[in-house]
């Protein structure tokens, strides 16, 4: 064996690459230096820079999860209308940068043609930030992919037309470590019952004082079962967070009946009118239900139909929510409030309405 | 082509996520299946695992330990539990890998990614993970060091996963967006590529993670999903445009304006005169990006430009959701020494971090159990109003030393006013 063979390769550390090298000229160009922009269509934006120049965008849905194929596909669309220039936002979608507007609508056509929806701009319902479920994460209690495609289904319409009040984040995770984060509409997994221990595992697997440390509640205990070192969870005080399950496998929160959904609102990152915020829950319970998810499909278009018919050109749906306050919320979308809505976490208190100011 | 060396497995189950307007994800994992490349086996038997999952409602994959040499972190190892049902795919394993900030790309590089996972992977790529990495989903334990080798060549690096610094996100910003407050892609290379050590070698208490957003619009999440958010933001009176302001009123009417732009301002810092221009008050202003957004081509952020940090963002685990808490309430983003600085208090934090956070707690945590003050004397950080909603309201605190902290502000502050002067 030769030497330079014999020797390891070490990785060159290179860090977070130069975005420079991959990004459309004009963008290289006018750096830092853009006026404005307008969207003439739903998934098209033009943005003018200070020297006059223009660019026109391009932004198509796709399933994140992409085989070799599609994403060559892209990639000879891009070549023949933009300029071979891509990026991607962070809901996953496409965005295409054309220098020429001329190019716009027969990238469209084609595009439409090959089965990407276009749209996801201004006061539409973008695509759904995605986690990674039965295909691929070591915990879920449900798919991600699948319940993305089904909802986005159902959605379509809402992605590829800017017909809502203002723009509408949704959001799912496949276990409550909620990966996919805060948003208008989050749709989550929400476990029903304590971790079923399986004791064979631990005396194998578990590291058993991190397990004991990651309960929010204390609910976890070393013990001895069958003369052998494991854990018990006092199942008064769990609530079924699913945290001990990451670190320790035998601790097995999911089942087929018991995994269930939760879908909540009023989530908000951006700081446009009210702060950020966190969503705030309106059913859980719901049956985690594959192939296609038809309840909690439900539900969301029931939130996103009184979103869309009731609340004011530039309210986010906690904005509307705020306005017309949380009863008129239920009412409207006919769900009962029941004792589950009533916060009892740590802060609970500051949840409390400690006035009168009650809408009747 | 033709299936000729492996039955297909029947997936009734995923096959109805064919239908329907959206792309779907099974159909492009079957073109892989049927493409008869040496990686189709191995995704025919992923499909039997998924569709096995859809029936039993259950996940199949277990984690183990995988690094590639050099590193302790970057990769995401799967191994299957049901590996004798699905032996083409017992090992399913993801390398993360950091996208150019921005997430930019020539079709060149995707095209020379795509080859590289057909030759090593599984052909499927996410674009991207929630981490904001690449996601280059589904190798073999022996292929996971050459698929890395290859594109580590090409000049892409891995990205985070465990205790350990994470792949950072920045807005698109200052490549195509007119509210764009500094340079996000350049604080974010900066930043990371100074600590990259903390990536690749994970020795942190827990996960730590920085965001970069252009403007208060905080595109990328970064308060609530960074430990460490840059967000932009202008000490200066916005720039107004009022010929153009006149434009918007002649379009959209006077009753939309006021509706819709100055009765939506939260601070009631807008006032629409009878000539159609736009008055702003501008010391009660938050920057809140309203009316920017409204009326892009009339308002711009003003010249003073830099950005506000936050610090202890995070999701519910262990003592409930967390937003990042104003630390910064101005950094100048402008020149190299600026950017200088924010690497070098960035350093300091996630020292900070290492020293001081209990074991898998996330500096938020860290922060609500030593309390904001504590958090930041060990800083070096002066208080300041614009990091709570409001002064204390509970007296059960030891004031002994008040009128002393008073006076040495006071003199703090007059020191600062004469070194201005
Ligand atoms: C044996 C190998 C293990 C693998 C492959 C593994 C893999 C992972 C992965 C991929 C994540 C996703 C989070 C991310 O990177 O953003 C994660 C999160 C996590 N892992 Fe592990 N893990 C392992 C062992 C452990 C152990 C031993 C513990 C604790 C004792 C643990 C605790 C956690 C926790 C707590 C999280 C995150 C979630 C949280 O905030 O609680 N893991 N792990
Ligand atoms: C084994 C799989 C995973 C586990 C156990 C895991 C665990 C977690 C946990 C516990 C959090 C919240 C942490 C906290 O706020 O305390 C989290 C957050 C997050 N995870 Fe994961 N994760 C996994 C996989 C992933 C993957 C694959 C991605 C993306 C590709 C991802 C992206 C994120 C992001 C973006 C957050 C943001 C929220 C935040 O930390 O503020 N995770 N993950
Ligand atoms: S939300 Fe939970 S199950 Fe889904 S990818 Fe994240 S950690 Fe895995
Ligand atoms: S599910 Fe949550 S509350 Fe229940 S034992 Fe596990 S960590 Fe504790
Ligand atoms: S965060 Fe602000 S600067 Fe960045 S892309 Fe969004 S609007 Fe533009
Ligand atoms: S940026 Fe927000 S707070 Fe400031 S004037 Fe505009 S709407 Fe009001």
């Amino acid at each position: 064996m030769s030497e330079a063979a014999a020797k390891p390769r070490m990785p060159d550390e290179v860090g977070v690459p130069d975005p420079f090298q991959y990004m459309h000229p004009i963008m290289k160009k006018n750096y830092g230096k853009w006026d404005y922009h307008f969207r003439p269509r739903p998934g098209v934006l033009c943005h003018v820079a200070l020297s006059g120049d223009k660019i026109w965008t391009v932004r198509a849905g796709t399933q994140r999860q992409m085989d070799v194929f599609t994403i060559r596909k892209l990639c000879d669309l891009a070549d023949k209308y933009a300029d071979g220039h891509v990026r991607f936002t962070t809901r996953s979608n496409i965005e295409f940068l054309l220098a020429d507007e001329k190019n716009v609508d027969p990238l469209i056509e084609e595009l439409e043609k090959e089965g990407f929806p276009v749209g996801g701009t201004g006061n539409s319902v973008s695509m759904i930030s995605h986690t990674q479920g039965w295909l691929h994460c070591d915990i879920p209690g449900t798919d991600a992919s699948g319940v993305v495609k089904s909802l986005m289904d159902l959605m379509y319409e809402e992605f590829v037309n800017e017909e809502m009040p203002n723009r509408v984040r949704i959001t799912t995770s496949c276990c409550q470590i909620n990966c996919g984060g805060q948003g208008d509409i989050a749709i989550n997994v929400q476990y029903t019952k304590p971790p079923r221990i399986n004791h064979e595992l631990v005396a194998n697997v578990c590291e058993r004082p991190a397990v004991v440390a990651r309960c929010p509640v204390a609910a976890i205990r070393p013990a001895l079962v069958n003369g052998k070192p494991s854990l018990e969870v006092d199942e008064k005080k769990c609530v079924c967070c699913g945290a001990c399950y990451a670190p320790c496998p035998p601790m097995q929160i999911n089942g087929k009946e018991e995994t269930r959904i939760a879908v909540w609102v009023g989530g908000k990152h951006s700081n446009a009118r009210s702060k950020p915020r966190f969503h705030k829950l309106v059913v859980a319970g719901l049956p985690n239900n594959p192939p296609r998810w038809p309840e909690v499909g439900e539900v969301v278009m029931k939130i996103l139909r009184a979103y869309k018919e009731n609340a004011k050109d530039w309210e986010r749906m906690a904005d509307w929510i705020e306005r017309i306050g949380w009863p008129r919320f239920f009412e409207l979308i006919d769900v009962p409030f029941v004792k589950h809505h009533i916060d009892t976490w740590t802060y609970a208190r500051l949840t409390h309405n400690h006035s009168t100011h009650i809408q009747y | 082509m033709a299936n000729k060396d492996f039955d297909v497995r029947p997936t009734p189950l995923l096959d109805e996520l064919e239908s329907g307007p959206w792309p779907s994800f099974v159909t492009g994992l079957k073109r892989l299946r049927d493409a008869g490349k040496r990686y189709s086996p191995m995704i025919n038997d992923l499909l039997g695992q998924l569709e096995h999952s859809y029936e039993e409602r259950l996940g199949f994959w277990k984690g183990g330990t995988i690094t590639v040499i050099g590193y302790g972190g970057g990769i995401i190892p799967r191994f299957s539990e049901v590996a004798d049902k699905f032996p083409e795919s017992s090992e399913f394993h993801t390398l993360r890998v950091m996208p150019p900030a921005g997430m930019h790309y020539t079709t060149d590089i995707l095209r020379k990614m795509c080859d590289i996972w057909e030759e090593y992977g599984s052909g499927l790529i996410a674009f991207h993970g929630q981490s904001g990495d690449i996601m280059f989903q589904g190798v073999s334990s022996e292929n996971v060091q050459p698929a890395f080798d290859a594109l580590n060549e090409l000049g892409f690096d891995l990205g985070g996963a465990g205790p350990a610094l994470r792949t950072s996100m920045s807005c698109v910003g200052h490549a195509r967006c007119e509210m764009s407050c500094y340079d996000e892609a350049k604080a974010l290379r900066l930043i990371i590529n100074e600590y990259l050590d903390e990536m690749h070698r994970p020795a942190l208490p827990y996960k730590f993670k920085f965001k970069f957003s252009g403007c208060p619009n905080d595109c990328v999440n970064a308060i609530h999903r960074a430990d460490f958010a840059v967000i932009g933001t202008w000490r200066d009176d916005m720039k107004v445009d009022q010929e153009k302001v006149r434009e918007y009123v002649a379009e959209l009417g006077r009753d939309y304006i006021q509706e819709h732009v100055v009765d939506m301002c939260p601070t009631r810092s807008l006032k629409l005169n009878e000539d159609d221009t736009l008055s702003v008050d501008n010391k009660s202003c938050v920057r809140c990006m309203h009316c920017l957004n409204v009326m892009n081509k009339a308002l711009k952020p003003g010249d003073d430009r830099g950005a506000v940090i936050l610090i202890g963002g995070k999701r519910t685990l262990k003592i409930g959701d967390l937003m990042g808490t104003v630390i910064k309430p101005f950094v100048k983003l402008e020149t190299e020494e600026d950017f200088e600085e924010l690497v070098e208090f960035a350093g300091e934090v996630i020292d900070f971090f290492a020293e001081n956070a209990l074991e898998h707690e996330r500096i938020g945590e860290t922060i609500d159990r030593i309390g904001l003050p504590a958090f930041l004397e060990a800083m070096g950080v002066d208080p300041d109003p614009n990091m709570v909603l409001h002064p204390r309201q509970v007296s059960f605190v030891r004031t002994d030393d008040f009128q002393e902290e008073l006076e040495r502000m006071r003199a703090k502050k007059a020191g600062k006013k004469e070194a201005a002067e």
